[in-house]
């Protein structure tokens, strides 16, 4: 048996299933000769007119364009420009309605033809020099798109990398009334050859097969003669059989191959091209003719000149029809394409475009309108006629029923919408429309389905994005959590090597003069109490004012303050000690044993670190206190001294652990300073009628300074200020009372208020640690108790107390400082307030108010009695 | 007698063995039934349904609510999910109906900036940024009208799709017979 390609050499042809015989009608127009009319006064030039994307518009409104100048660029592969057909002016750019089923509005050029017909410079391109990359660039910039019908760009399927076994040109033109390829190959018989050779050349067929039915007897003659020569060139006649002209099935027909389904003629090394795109590519190449016009046949008995033309592209239909000799008829149809395959036209404006090869303007006799569409008598005659052997009665059933799964698989995609079943079918069924619908709803399904696909991905992607980006704000928020973590430790730490180097540099600047100043700085104070004393017992304010200067040193020097505050909380100690001593023994024991307290608790908070050191200094405390307590009974003057000696001690012993724990030399410093205070303070006491008084003036700037190492220590400022003023206002206060009278009651008023004092302070310093703040808050609140029964006590039983007037004048002089105690009672909950623990801020408030509550109760019980 | 039951004893557990074996080894990974629904619902995430997604729907439907909550879906999805489901489609409320399919279109000139919109897209189909004006991509734009409520200057309004030439569905009603005019 000869091969395949024998059996094409040897001029076989083969068959393909189905197909029918739809009278031609072909001889209206195939005898005439290709006439061309008057430019039309109006082109509409689609911007795309082929399967694809369109180019990028190059001309805008107003451009005056030259015959075949691009007006769109091909910027991609599937694109291809279009060309203005003749020369003329852009007059618009707009909406029209298309050459599509729909003829929904798009994007056209209207051109308005200037007469001219000036055409832009043209390079032919020579065919012996030209490589294949600039044929197909030339094909692609000629807009030559698929004249067949479907206008697949030429220069993809031309320039196909595949081995390539057979060209086939498509002349076979089944549809009835359509001559336009006929008349094409007898006039051009040769361009059409050229066009042949050029596609050849691109593609290196072993054959070149020319399809032409065999009812176009004058062409199928002229493409001999044209042939005439070329090896392994084959015209092949067909006899006539609906639908031939389906590139698959003249495939079979030619070479009995079937394209499978879903596939493409080039994946079986077959290239078929229409016999125009041929020519259109000859034109192109050869002349730099870019497709601006194509044979158009105009037929049907409304006309009285059917004709093939020479149509520009954009011409609109009407133009060409009435170039014809039209004479519309009542309710006129027209068609674009042929009478099977082409559509019927909406409007006669659209116009003419790539793919346009026939215009068919039928009376009602010629093309009557189909009838009422009756039920299906499942006659088969469809499934015969059907030439790629599908099912149109079974489809027809799916796709009324809209069973896109049964229609897919009853291989409803491989449909070429022939119209076969629909011409055979006795019950008129328009089975092809139902199909296109079917189609038209598996393609949207789908692209439904991609679109969903899409948006979910898009969903995900989101999703994760925020996840992502709340993630990175989390992470970013804990780095910079720490880092200003981080600056506040730094911070801290910086803080508390500036304190350091303060008190450093406040010891080293404590030179022997500076002492001795203090010293002398003392004395004066002394004297002008004593002076302020002796001129006016009751001129308060005028002995006030030295002490406010004292203060105003005292704040102009800070860093004095320091070391005076180590020396104070001694003597505010001693004076109590000593202002007890000398009272009933059994008080000063209570009231001594409450410093004690305070002072065990203190270094506990401040130095929490150290309980062992805290542990020492409490038992020293103690020993301290039964020591002064033994002072008060002894009674005696030198004794006192003795107590007055013990009491700084007691204060220094403490505060190396607290304050200043770290440097035991400064400590002791300090320490030698703060007994050399108080024997001065003890020689001044001697010295003065009362030592009492003095005592409780050196506790006035005592008290204050008392709260300012801890507030120093602390790093706020703030916090400082506030203390000093509280410590002004205690010192103040001391002073009324040392000065009004030197009662011990008020000693033990005074040495209560500093004991509340810090037994509240201690708590701010040992924020940290709720329990210990519990514990200072109930010694202060019991000490509160207690220095409130000391005085209750003192005011009923006390025999120094027995004259009435001491009292009284005690009040008196309390009386004034009650605004200024104000501040004292406001100013107590303030450490309480800065307290930087804010979970145990409840219960230091409450210490806080009982503690107020109970100063006050002890201001105001010695005034009761009065 | 004593043999044979130990002979169909010992063959009973020999085949119960392979049998469990190979249904450890060979198991299918059958499709999750809520990937299933996932895979028919539309992916707009418009929250219609009342439910934070499309996936979520699913898991609910899967759960056992009802399949009738999915306008954008509309009858198509509602046959498909009966489908799976076994739900008989008689029982159902097919009043909803699909609705003219449509994209959200930001009046450029009246747009502010506030980005609003652009937090509420679920599919992150709006371009734009603070202070600047900004567009909806109206092929990735589901139509899930979010974005209409939080915007505040009602910049943002509903437009149907344009039909184009490559999504146009033949009308059996319009193909028949055209009167044209010709002048």
């Amino acid at each position: 048996m000869p091969s395949l390609f024998q059996q094409i050499q040897a001029g076989r042809i083969w068959d393909f299933h189905g197909g029918i015989h739809p009278p031609s009608r072909k001889t209206q127009t195939s005898q005439k000769p290709i006439d061309s009319y008057s430019l039309p006064a109006r082109l509409y030039i689609p911007q795309r007119q082929h399967i694809g994307v369109a180019g990028r518009v190059l001309v805008k409104v107003g451009d005056h364009v030259l015959k075949g100048q691009a007006l769109t660029a091909a910027d991609n592969a599937m694109a291809v420009p279009v060309h203005a057909p003749t020369s003329g002016t852009i007059v618009d750019i707009c909406l029209h309605p298309s050459a599509h089923p729909s003829a929904l509005p798009e994007p056209v050029f209207v051109l308005e033809p200037d007469g001219l017909e000036q055409w832009r410079p043209r390079h032919a391109l020579d065919m012996l020099h030209a490589d294949k990359a600039q044929i197909l660039q030339r094909i692609q910039q000629a807009g030559i798109a698929g004249m067949g019908g479907a206008g697949f760009p030429s220069h993809i399927k031309a320039g196909a990398a595949a081995a390539v076994d057979y060209l086939i040109i498509n002349a076979v033109e089944c549809e009835p009334y359509i001559t336009a390829d006929d008349v094409l190959m007898q006039h051009h018989s040769d361009t059409i050859v050229q066009g042949i050779e050029i596609l050849s050349q691109l593609l290196q067929p072993k054959a070149v097969l020319i399809g032409i039915e065999d009812d176009k007897p004058a062409a199928i003659k002229a493409m001999q003669q044209a042939v005439a020569g070329k090896n392994h060139w084959f015209v092949r006649a067909l006899p006539v059989k609906y639908p031939s002209g389906g590139e698959k099935q003249l495939i079979q027909r030619l070479t009995n191959k079937e394209v499978p389904s879903g596939r493409r003629p080039i994946d079986i090394g077959i290239v078929v091209q229409n016999v125009g795109t041929a020519f259109a590519i000859a034109q192109a190449v050869l002349e730099d003719i870019p497709l601006i016009s194509r044979v158009v046949t105009v037929v049907g008995q409304s006309l009285s000149r059917p004709q093939n033309m020479y149509a520009l592209l954009g011409t609109p239909v009407h133009e060409l029809l009435s170039a014809c000799g039209f004479e519309p008829q009542p309710s006129q149809r027209l068609i674009m394409g042929g009478p099977m395959m082409g559509f019927t036209l909406p409007d006669a404006r659209i116009p003419v475009v790539k793919t346009t090869n026939c215009i068919i303007a039928p009376t009602h006799e010629e093309l009557p309108v189909a009838g009422p569409e009756l039920d299906c008598i499942r006659c088969g005659a469809c499934t015969e006629a059907c030439p790629v052997n599908l099912l149109p009665q079974q489809l027809l059933w799916y796709s009324k029923a809209k069973d896109h799964t049964q229609l897919q698989a009853h291989n409803l995609q491989d449909c070429i919408e022939c119209g076969a079943c629909a011409y055979v079918c006795p019950s008129e069924i328009p089975l092809v429309h139902y199909y296109r619908v079917a189609k038209a709803d598996i393609r949207e399904t789908q692209r439904e389905a991609l679109k969903a696909e899409q948006a979910k991905a898009r969903f995900e992607a989101r999703k994760e994005r925020l996840e992502r980006e709340k993630q990175e704000r989390a992470e970013r928020n804990k780095q910079l959590a720490a880092q200003r973590q981080q600056q506040l430790a730094d911070q801290q730490k910086q803080q508390i090597a500036e304190a350091q180097a303060r008190t450093q540099a406040a010891t080293t600047e404590l030179t022997h003069a500076e002492i001795v100043a203090e010293r002398e700085r003392k004395k004066a104070e002394a004297r002008a109490y004593q002076a302020a004393k002796l001129a006016a017992e009751q001129d308060i304010i005028q002995s006030a004012e030295p002490t406010l200067s004292a203060d105003d040193r005292a704040e102009q020097d800070p860093r004095k303050a320091a070391i005076a505050a180590a020396l104070a909380r001694a003597k505010a100690k001693k004076a109590q000690a000593s202002g007890e001593a000398e009272s009933t023994s059994v008080e000063a024991a209570t009231v001594a044993a409450a410093p004690a307290l305070g002072n065990t608790v203190e270094p506990q908070s401040s130095s929490s670190d150290d309980a062992k050191k805290a542990a020492v200094a409490a038992a020293i405390a103690r020993a301290k206190a039964k020591k002064a307590q033994a002072s008060g009974e002894a009674e005696s003057t030198s004794v006192e001294a003795a107590t007055v000696a013990a009491a700084p001690a007691l204060g220094n012993t403490v505060e190396p652990h607290s304050s200043s724990s770290d440097d035991a030399k400064k400590a002791a410093v300090a320490a030698a300073i703060a007994r050399a205070k108080a024997k001065k303070a003890q020689a001044s006491g001697e010295a003065e009628s009362t030592s009492v008084e003095a005592a409780t003036v050196t506790a006035a700037p005592a008290l204050g300074n008392t709260v300012e190492p801890q507030s120093s220590s602390s790093d706020d400022a703030k916090k400082a200020a506030v203390a000093a003023a509280i410590a002004r206002a205690k010192a103040k206060k001391a002073q009324a009372s040392g000065e009004a009278e030197s009662t011990s009651v008020e000693a033990a008023t005074v040495a209560a208020a500093p004991a509340l004092g810090n037994t509240v302070e201690p708590q701010s310093c040992s924020s940290d640690d709720a329990k210990k703040a519990a514990v200072a808050a109930a010694i202060a609140r019991a000490k509160a108790k207690k220095a409130q029964s000391a005085s209750n006590s003192e005011a009923a039983t006390d025999p120094t107390q027995a004259d009435s007037e001491p009292p009284l004048a005690d009040s008196d002089a309390v009386l004034p400082p009650v605004p200024q105690d104000e501040p004292q009672v406001v100013a107590q909950p303030e450490p309480v307030a800065a307290n930087p623990s804010a979970e145990d801020a409840k219960k230091a408030a409450i210490a806080a108010a009982i503690a107020r509550a109970k100063a006050k109760k002890a201001a105001q019980n010695p005034q009761e009695p009065s | 007698m004593i043999t044979a039951l130990w002979a169909l004893g010992a063959l009973a557990l020999v085949f119960g063995a392979i049998l469990g074996y190979a249904a450890i080894r060979f198991k299918v990974e059958a499709d999750p039934l809520v990937d299933q629904i996932d895979d028919i619902l539309p992916q707009t995430q418009c929250g219609q349904c009342g439910y934070p997604g499309c996936r979520p729907y699913a898991e609910a439907i899967a759960g056992g609510d009802i399949i009738t909550k999915c306008p954008p879906g509309g009858e198509a999805t509602i046959k498909k999910l009966a489908d799976l489901m076994g739900v008989s489609l008689d029982s159902l409320d097919q009043t909803q109906n699909k609705q003219e399919k449509r994209v959200a279109y930001i009046r450029e000139e009246d747009c502010i900036g506030c980005t609003k919109c652009i937090q509420a897209c679920p599919v992150d189909a709006i371009v734009g940024a603070s202070k600047q004006m900004h567009t909806i991509l109206s092929n990735e734009c589901t139509g899930c009208d979010l974005c209409v409520e939080p915007c505040p200057v009602n910049c943002i309004e509903m437009r149907p799709v344009q039909t184009t030439a490559e999504r146009w569905k033949w009308d059996l009603q319009s193909i028949p017979v055209h009167v044209v005019e010709v002048k």
